[in-house]
Formats: structure tokens, C-alpha cells, sequence
């Protein structure tokens, strides 16, 4: 019982620690700049005011930059899943020469971090005169080894007597990718899609080499705009902007937790 | 009609099928029997064309399909595993077939449920998935995901989904071992009707031998990748061609008694009236052909009696130590277990085989001479 109760407040005590930033961050969103740099520390505001919202989407753009953290993210999003999908389905349920090979490029290629390859696609896109296009964005990010992997390891954990079942079926390789094997790895899928948004929304490195029009920031570049300016830093709209920035990471988190969690695969074969 | 003309598949080192020739007429049953690991299941995929032999090739009418993909052979299959999809119900599961055979791209999309034609379509397809599975007696599970099945229920489902099409062949790979016994007896008379009905070539794959014996027309036993035997379940009874064919084939396992090395009979059936052979020979016997009788010529004594209704299981230690296994009817009064009792059977159920190679000798024809 004892073990348990300390067992609980230290759980409690890590979450507090993780979630304290955060909580500061949306204490600030509410507070005036009077407030912010009195001496006294007050958790919360002495008065909630949504001026710092207001000035956020007014002062800069930002509608702007989440509308393209949209666009990047789903661009992202669509076609990670148009190559890996079919690239993995074919790494476990079709033989072909070579496919262990390939297999081993892939996992190579998860070794290399992205930044190695930053320069030369940035070249490569400059010589394309592609900087400053959502092209630039998105086309680096279209191939995931991670996603393959990903994918890779659930269809493996497949029975092959589904995939020969849909062919005796009628159904196409095509089909059978996105009607049969899609499907069954939805879990799989939905976590892929969770850690592939939530990286390209928060990323500001790739954005701030290959950008500098303001109307192609994504929010983490946007929020910099209330930062470096000569006036000092507005604390209290860019927590605001903050905010707004994760709130949909964490609302779509939560929302797909369930799917995270529920097993599709299971129950289909004998046993 | 199927003809499987020296098929041989090897994984590796390891060869599954060796050598296997067989020949379906059209609209016949085939019974593919064998232990675990015999290579069945392997056989059915070539014919399927989930997979290519290594050599030989497979003809269905006369006409070799080595190049077709599954689709075009037009095969219905029922998976071991029953491969259903996990995440449609089951009326999409039986009706998926269907529906890429017979409905276009257009009756499909959800634009079929507004033209009338596509509409038509769509409910003819739907009214058969109905009829097939009230005939396997799933009706009230049509709106249910697999998962949610039993293994009968979801065995039953496969079973529903290969028969919803008209396919050239139904290759059935072990589609009633998850049913509970009443379900299997009657399963077996509908997939017979089936096979009666359509006219089509039935393949089906099983380790049971009544299976196999009550359902084919002829079986195929398959032992360690090659066709022992194939036969009539006739044939296969009364003259298996090897000593591991009797084993498999007969309800209750036949009892093997091997000669002196010398050659010949083992003494206690030198009164039955067979030749004895001159080489080692192994003699088989099948309980049911072993019956107790005053004047028979094997003595031994009563061991143990298995009551077992319809007939009794006796067990009888004869004079050299070896036991027999015999039979006989229920109203049958047993003495005392320990007392003396003779048996008797008839000289055509004697199987002979070659104690080295296990082949069948044919008794009285080869090497026979007097008995001593
Ligand atoms: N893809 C494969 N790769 C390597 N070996 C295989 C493969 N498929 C089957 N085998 C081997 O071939 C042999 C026969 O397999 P198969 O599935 O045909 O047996 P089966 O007669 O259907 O047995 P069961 O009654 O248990 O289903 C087994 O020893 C198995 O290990
Ligand atoms: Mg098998």
C-alpha cells in the first residue's frame, strides 16, 4: 500500500515537472505585460483577458502561418504515406531480387540524420530554383524510411493467407495495399501519422533554410516574429501564439489516443 | 478435370513436394490426406497459383496454367487459416468476391447506390451472400466482424465465401477441423451435396481419415512430400500399398506384428492359411478383421476389455508376449479377463509387407512357400 502511494506521487510529481512549462506558458497567455513583469509570482492571472490573443493574430500573421502549417504537414502527410505504404507492402509480401537489399538501404538510410543531407538538397533545390515554394517544404520529407519501417514491421506481422485470400479474391496489388493491408494496420498508421505531424508542425530548421518570405513561415518561424524586435520581446502574445500553435498537437493527440491503442489486427485468422 | 503431372517443390534444401502426380476427373472429389507437414497445404497453393512449382506443371481441362495468376485460374479456396478479413463483416467478407468479379469500378463506388442499374446489381449480389450463408447457417451473423466469431462460426465463414462464386475448382484446405462433431458430420454431407450439385472439381485437403474415406471419390495419402497411395477409399482399405498407408488409413490403428528375421510368418499366425513369404515380413491386421471364435486358430489370452457399445475392444496377450488387438460385437459375452481365447480372420485381411522397405507383398504370390 505504502509502495504504491509513493509509487503514485512520484508519478505525480514527474507529470507536474513535465506539465509546469506548459502551464506557465498558458498562465502568461492570459496575463497583461503589467502583470508579467511584476515582482510578485502569481500562477494565475489576476484577471483573464484575451487581449494577448487578439494582439497575436493581429499584430503578425498568424492564421497565415497555421494555414500553412496545414499545407506543409498534409502535403507531408499524404505523400509519406503514398510511397511507404506500397514500398513496405512489397518488402514483406512480394519476392522480388533484391528486396533484401532494399530492405538494408532502408534501414541505412534511417541511420543518417536529416541534417547530413540538409546542404546538398538545399543546392539541389536552389539550382531547381525551388526556395521559396511550399515545393521546397514538402518534397524533401515524401520519402519516410521511418514510415517503410514503420509499415514494414506491421505488415510482417501478418498472416500472407490474407493477402492470398484478396488476390483469389479478384483484388489488385493495388487493392489489396490500400482496401486490405491499410487497413488492418491502422494502429500502426495512426501512430506514423501522429509522430510525422507533430515533427513537420514543430520544425523550424528546414523551414528557416530553404524560406525567408514571411508568407510561407510555418507557426514555429511565425512565432519568431514577436521575438527579435526592437521594442523587446512581447511575452505576452507570443504565449498566446504558443498556445494556439500546440493546441492542435494536443487535440489531435488525444483525439487519435483511442485509435492508438485499440488492436484491429488481431481476431481475422484461427486462434 | 485437374491433372498435377510431376509436381516438385523444394524450400531451400528442404523438399516439400516430391515427385507428386495426380489426376482429378472433372466434377469429382479429391481427398488429399497426410500427417502435418506432408506438404497439402503447399500442393493446394500451386494449384491455386499462390505459388510455382520447381519442376512439373499443373493442367486444369487439359490446359497448363503455369503462367496465369490466381485470378485467371478462377479457384476458390478456403484457407487453413480461414483469412478473413478482420476488419469487414462478414457479409463484406463473403460478398467481396463477388462484388470484384461481377460489379464494375462504378457499381461499387458509393455512386452505384444511386443509378438503377448498379442498384439492381448491388441487391442481386447482396440476396446471394444471404442464400449462401443461410446455407451454411450464418445468417444472424452477417453484420458481425470476425473477431467476433467463434473458430467454427469463422470457418464457416470461409466456407460461405468460397461458395458464393462459381469457380472452376474448390480447393478446401482442412474446412471442417474447428467444427464440433454433429456440425462436422453435417458439414460434410453439404459439401458433398455441393459437390454433387455444381458439378465441380472438389479438392479437399484433411488429416482425418473418415474425412476423407466418407467424403472423396478417390484419396490421395500423402506421407513426407510424396503420394503413398492413391485410390479409392476402397482400395486404400482393403489393399494399402505400404505398411504406413495401413497405419493412416482405418478407424482403429492396425496392429503390426513383424516375423522373425529369418523370414516367413510370426509363428502364432501360422494357422490362418497364408503363404509364408520367404523374406523378414511385417503382418498387419486390423482389429475389426480379428474376431474371437471357438475354433480359431490364434490363441492367447484375455487381457483387457473397452466396452464400447456397438462392439467390444478386446486386448489379447498371445503365447510369444506380443499384443493383438481385436473385435467384437457389443452382445458379445467376454469371459474372465486372464482366461484363454481363440481368435480368428479370414486370410484376405492379412496385409503383408516387406519388413525392410514396408512395401505391400501380395500373400501367395510372391516368394510363397509351404508353411513350416
Ligand atoms: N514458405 C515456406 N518456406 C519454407 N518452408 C515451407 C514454406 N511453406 C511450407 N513449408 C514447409 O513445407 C512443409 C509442408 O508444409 P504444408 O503447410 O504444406 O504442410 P501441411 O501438409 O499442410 O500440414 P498441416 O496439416 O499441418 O497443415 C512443412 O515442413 C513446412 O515447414
Ligand atoms: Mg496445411
Amino acid at each position: 500500500m505504502t509502495g504504491r502511494i509513493i509509487l503514485v506521487t512520484a508519478l505525480i510529481l514527474g507529470a507536474f515537472l513535465m506539465l509546469v512549462p506548459f502551464l506557465w506558458m498558458l498562465s502568461l497567455s492570459f496575463k497583461d505585460s503589467a502583470e508579467i513583469f511584476s515582482s510578485t509570482l502569481d500562477f494565475f492571472p489576476a484577471r483573464l483577458s484575451l487581449d494577448n490573443y487578439i494582439t497575436a493574430f493581429t499584430k503578425v500573421d498568424l492564421g497565415r502561418f497555421l494555414l500553412n502549417g496545414v499545407i506543409v504537414c498534409a502535403g507531408i502527410l499524404v505523400f509519406q504515406f503514398l510511397f511507404s505504404v506500397p514500398c513496405a507492402y512489397a518488402l514483406t509480401q512480394r519476392r522480388f531480387r533484391g528486396r533484401q537489399v532494399i530492405f538494408g538501404l532502408v534501414l541505412a538510410g534511417l541511420l543518417v540524420p536529416f541534417h547530413v543531407t540538409a546542404i546538398p538538397l538545399f543546392l539541389a533545390l536552389a539550382k531547381l530554383n525551388l526556395l521559396d515554394t511550399y515545393t521546397a517544404l514538402i518534397v524533401p520529407f515524401v520519402s519516410s524510411m521511418f514510415g517503410i519501417f514503420l509499415f514494414r514491421q506491421a505488415f510482417a506481422a501478418l498472416s500472407p493467407d490474407l493477402f492470398d485470400a484478396a488476390r483469389l479474391d479478384g483484388l489488385s496489388e493495388t487493392a489489396i495495399v490500400w482496401r486490405i493491408a491499410l487497413p488492418l494496420v491502422l494502429p500502426a498508421a495512426t501512430a506514423f501519422g501522429i509522430f510525422s505531424v507533430v515533427a513537420h508542425w514543430n520544425d523550424l530548421f528546414w523551414n528557416l533554410i530553404v524560406t525567408s518570405d514571411p508568407n510561407l513561415a510555418t507557426p514555429p518561424r511565425g512565432i519568431l516574429y514577436f521575438r527579435d524586435r526592437e521594442s523587446g520581446s512581447d511575452i505576452g502574445p507570443l504565449m498566446a501564439a504558443t498556445v494556439i500553435v500546440i493546441a492542435p498537437m494536443i487535440v489531435g493527440f488525444l483525439m487519435a489516443q483511442r485509435r492508438f491503442i485499440q488492436g484491429l489486427a488481431a481476431g481475422g485468422l484461427k486462434g | 478435370m485437374i491433372e498435377i503431372d510431376a509436381v516438385t517443390r523444394c524450400f531451400g534444401e528442404n523438399t516439400v513436394l516430391d515427385n507428386v502426380s495426380l489426376v482429378a476427373e472433372e466434377g469429382s472429389f479429391l481427398a488429399l490426406l497426410g500427417p502435418s507437414g506432408c506438404g497439402k497445404s503447399t500442393l493446394l497453393r500451386l494449384i491455386a497459383g499462390l505459388d510455382d512449382p520447381d519442376a512439373g506443371c499443373v493442367r486444369i481441362k487439359g490446359r497448363d496454367i503455369s503462367g496465369l495468376s490466381a485470378v485467371e485460374r478462377n479457384v476458390a479456396m478456403v484457407f487453413q487459416s480461414y483469412a478473413l478479413y478482420p476488419h469487414l463483416s462478414v457479409a463484406e467478407n463473403i460478398g467481396l468476391p463477388l462484388a470484384m468479379r461481377e460489379l464494375s469500378r462504378i457499381d461499387r463506388s458509393p455512386l452505384g447506390r444511386v443509378f438503377p442499374a448498379s442498384r439492381q446489381r448491388r441487391s442481386d449480389t447482396q440476396a446471394r451472400v444471404k442464400k449462401v450463408a443461410a446455407s451454411v447457417g450464418i445468417s444472424d451473423l452477417l453484420d458481425r466482424k470476425p473477431g467476433a466469431l467463434s473458430g467454427g462460426q469463422k470457418q464457416r465463414v470461409a466456407l460461405a465465401r468460397a461458395l458464393v462464386r462459381d469457380p472452376s475448382v474448390f480447393l478446401l484446405d482442412e474446412p471442417l477441423s474447428n467444427l464440433d462433431a454433429k456440425l462436422r458430420v453435417q458439414m460434410r454431407a453439404e459439401i458433398v451435396a455441393l459437390n454433387r450439385a455444381t458439378g465441380r472439381t472438389f479438392i479437399h485437403v484433411t488429416h482425418d481419415q473418415v474425412e476423407a474415406m466418407s467424403m472423396a471419390d478417390r484419396v490421395a495419402v500423402m506421407l513426407g512430400g510424396r503420394v503413398a497411395q492413391f485410390g479409392t477409399p476402397r482400395e486404400l482399405y482393403e489393399t494399402p500399398s505400404s505398411r504406413d498407408v495401413a497405419a493412416f488409413v482405418g478407424t482403429h490403428p492396425i496392429t503390426f506384428v513383424s516375423g522373425p528375421k529369418s523370414g516367413g510368418l510370426h509363428p502364432i499366425f501360422h494357422g490362418v492359411g497364408v503363404p509364408s513369404p520367404s523374406g523378414p515380413v511385417v503382418i498387419g491386421i486390423r482389429p475389426e478383421h480379428l474376431t474371437p471364435a471357438p475354433q480359431g486358430p490364434i490363441t492367447g489370452r484375455l487381457h483387457n476389455i473397452e466396452y464400447q457399445g456397438a462392439e467390444v475392444l478386446l486386448d489379447v496377450i498371445c503365447d510369444t508376449g506380443i499384443t493383438l488387438r481385436a473385435t467384437a460385437t457389443g452382445d458379445w459375452q467376454p469371459p474372465t479377463p486372464g482366461s484363454e481365447i481363440h481368435l480368428a480372420c479370414a486370410p484376405v485381411h492379412m496385409h503383408v509387407f516387406d519388413a525392410d522397405s514396408g512395401a505391400r507383398l501380395e500373400a501367395g504370390h510372391k516368394g510363397a512357400a509351404s508353411c513350416a
